[in-house]
């Protein structure tokens, strides 16, 4: 193999530059989450008549796109870089062109919400009309991720060409599935936006179609939360290994257990219409099916990560059942955070069954269930991995190397984290339960007796959040030391090697044309019919309204 | 490609709950009607007023003991919003909206819906118990969103 062991100079500053607005993402974000929770136990108002609203559009944008999006790029730049040679002086410039159109949109996006003209929340769901330069910055933040998915697609190739017949190197190849998915989800949003929400936040258009505009961007909604969860699964199936001392399991498993994530995240959308009018109940249930079909590569990503640390723990002499648990590198943050992560993972997929579920959708959705549910999966299992690929890819792109006083701190974090987490998750997760609406400022709803009863639980949320906060905290302590203040040194990029016992990977998982027939395939059969009846049937079409 | 004889367990066991699963809640939205709401009626988003059943919003008998609660949502109320229902009463619930999206949750109850411009939807529900219900408008509709809301009261027929 012609790896190259560590990342380019040149490579690296690209790949930095994508994880520097990350985490200025992060603290901007935490902080407007930190002021949501504090005015939702009734406590605290926000000053200078800030909305509860635009604060909360902030959050969203902030942590579910921006954070997001800017980590998983520049962690896929770095690990392509890093598996699959240099970049070409072209592709790296291609890079820095993308990284730069996300970066004005976000900053074009962040100014429109700030000054209160797109208070729209991060689904800016039709007809709440914000004002063009919003969904103008949102379009240059996604047409410059396809310029950076186009990128990694252009240096896949050269590597294909230089090794024709042989397998791509497992992070590179994982890379490209997840920049693939991100791709044929964004077709999505881009089309709403382009074709109605932009066209008639300007005035060229009157009137747009609602339900269209829901089910496009549902049909983005979902497969963006695979898109945040295929890098935690790369450190995971990849990185996780080489940091304990193991092997991967299973290359090919791994390979799999990817391409059914690209079938099955798309064609799922209306599980988050489930309560909606205007869609065929028979429809709603087809898109339940695909969307359980994600079990299967879960299951098989569970068993291959319990498989790696067991075997690693008897090759160190554990006995008994649970013996190898106490092999693992407890004391390491790199394994550590994300393995905090894989723990939150379990509950965070038992809710997200009850939330795609039929009829069990009626009791949560819309409630601050949901809130704690993605808290969960985004906010818990995907940070936390994201954070623990931090403590090793800053130092070994800024060529320094982490302190034992630092790792210590990540471990702290990690607990905080946790801890904070279950305080508000927990409490979001009853609340909704009892019925307490999700995206809602502090209310009583006219002194309701429920409504008083959801109260306790908001200030549980409070205490839970302002735990996370710290968290954001240390963790931006930890990246500023790690970036700019750690000792000058050699970190390692670790790349787990597979087990002797793996048999080879067949080719057959190159084949992109077949893999992207069958999603195609798989998305025309779940969206065609239902769509075909939401324009034939259509109602009059709806103004725009600003009602913030 | 080699699959592990455990991994092949797990996935059989795995994957087999899963079809009984997918098949309960199948069953269950098919062959014992408990689908989602999920109405297919559409109404001009801007002539609510003069659209029947909505020109009169609010609780109309239909039978013996089968009841239509028709509601209008607009930012930031629901027309009614003080409702009395008889105990025992099977509700039809139609909402629509006049201007943007709204959420329609009866809370503590099954009673969850999108409310959209130009569609009706539609829930039915056997109210059971007396007692008092909030409802909360909780899809995101502006400003005043947290303040859209309505009272519901179950009482023993007189």
């Amino acid at each position: 193999m012609n790896e190259t062991m560590k990342v380019d100079r040149r490579d690296a500053k690209l790949a930095m530059a994508h994880i520097y607005v990350a985490f200025i993402a992060l603290a901007l974000g935490g902080f407007a989450g930190l002021l949501q929770v504090l005015v939702r136990s009734g406590k605290f108002t926000l000053p200078a008549n800030i909305s509860y609203y635009t604060i909360l559009t902030t959050h969203g944008v902030l942590l579910g796109l921006v954070l997001t999006t800017f980590f998983i790029i520049g962690f896929q730049f770095a690990a392509m870089s890093r598996t699959a040679g240099t970049f070409s002086n072209q592709v790296r410039t291609w890079g820095w062109v993308g990284f730069w159109m996300m970066t004005i949109g976000t900053a074009m996006t962040a100014f429109f919400i700030l000054i209160g003209e797109a208070s729209v929340l991060f689904t800016f769901y039709a007809p709440l009309q914000a004002h063009p330069g919003f969904y103008l910055g949102l379009t240059l933040v996604v047409v410059g991720s396809w310029i950076s998915g186009f990128t990694m697609f252009a240096h896949y190739a050269k590597w294909k060409k230089a090794n024709p017949g042989k397998t791509s190197p497992l992070l590179t190849f994982m890379s490209v599935a997840n920049m693939i998915l991100w791709l044929v989800c964004t077709l999505g949003v881009a089309a709403t936006v382009l074709i109605q929400l932009l066209p008639w936040s300007l005035g060229l258009i009157d009137r747009i179609n609602v339900l269209v505009s829901r089910t496009l961007f549902w049909y983005f909604g979902h497969p963006l939360v695979y898109f945040w969860l295929l890098p935690a699964y790369m450190v995971w199936y990849v990185v996780i290994p080489k940091i304990i001392g193991g092997k991967i399991f299973s290359d090919a498993l791994a390979r799999l257990s990817f391409i059914l994530f690209l079938f099955f995240s798309i064609p799922v959308g209306f599980h988050h219409q489930l309560l909606e009018p205007g869609i065929d109940p028979f429809w709603k249930y087809v898109q339940v099916i695909l969307t359980f079909m994600v079990v299967i590569p879960s299951l098989m990503t569970a068993f291959s990560m319990f498989a790696t640390f067991e075997m690693y723990g008897r090759s160190k002499g554990a006995t008994g059942l649970f013996g190898w648990l106490r092999k693992l590198p407890w004391g390491d943050a790199r394994f550590f955070a994300p393995f905090v992560g894989m723990l939150f993972f379990i509950p965070a997929g038992a809710g997200g069954l009850v939330n795609a579920s039929h009829q069990l959708n009626q009791v949560v959705h819309n409630t601050i269930w949901v809130t704690g549910h993605f808290h969960l999966t985004l906010a818990t299992t995907v940070v936390l991995t994201f954070f623990g690929a931090a403590y090793w890819l800053i130092p070994h792109l800024t060529g320094r190397v982490m302190t034992k006083t630092m790792n210590r701190l990540a471990i702290v974090q990690t607990v905080v984290w946790a801890i904070g987490m279950c305080f508000m998750s927990g409490s979001m997760h009853f609340a909704g339960l009892l019925g307490a609406p999700r995206r809602s400022a502090f209310s009583t709803y006219g002194n309701s007796p429920q409504a008083l009863e959801w109260i306790p639980y908001q200030i549980a949320q409070a205490i839970g959040g302002t735990i996370l906060f710290i968290g954001i905290i240390l963790v931006l302590v930890i990246v500023t030391n790690l970036a700019f203040f750690a000792p000058k040194g050699e970190t390692e990029f670790p790349v787990g090697e597979v087990a002797e016992t793996a048999e080879r990977t067949p080719l057959v998982f190159e084949n992109w044309k077949l893999w992207i027939g069958i999603t195609v395939a798989l998305i025309l059969i779940a969206y065609t019919i239902p769509f075909i009846d939401m324009i034939q049937n259509a109602p009059p079409g709806s103004k725009g309204y600003k009602l913030w | 490609m080699h699959i592990h004889k455990y991994e092949k367990i797990w996935l059989f066991f795995g994957i087999g709950s899963l079809f009984v699963f997918l098949t309960i809640i199948g069953v269950s939205a098919f062959a014992q009607g408990n689908q989602p709401p999920s109405c297919l009626t559409t109404i001009d988003p801007e002539k609510v007023d003069e659209t029947p059943p909505f020109n009169k919003p609010g609780l109309v008998k239909t039978g013996d003991n089968e009841y239509q609660l028709n509601i209008v949502a607009s930012a930031f109320a629901y027309t009614p919003n003080q409702i009395e229902i008889p105990k025992g009463a099977k509700v039809t619930i139609n909402v629509t909206t006049k201007d943007v999206i709204h959420g329609f949750e009866m809370a503590g109850t099954n009673v969850n819906m999108m409310v959209e411009p130009g569609y009706v939807n539609s829930f039915t529900k056997t109210f059971n118990k007396t007692g008092q219900y909030t409802i909360v408008c909780n899809e995101y509709c502006g400003a005043g969103h947290h303040m859209m809301t309505a009272k519901v009261k179950v009482v023993n027929k007189q």
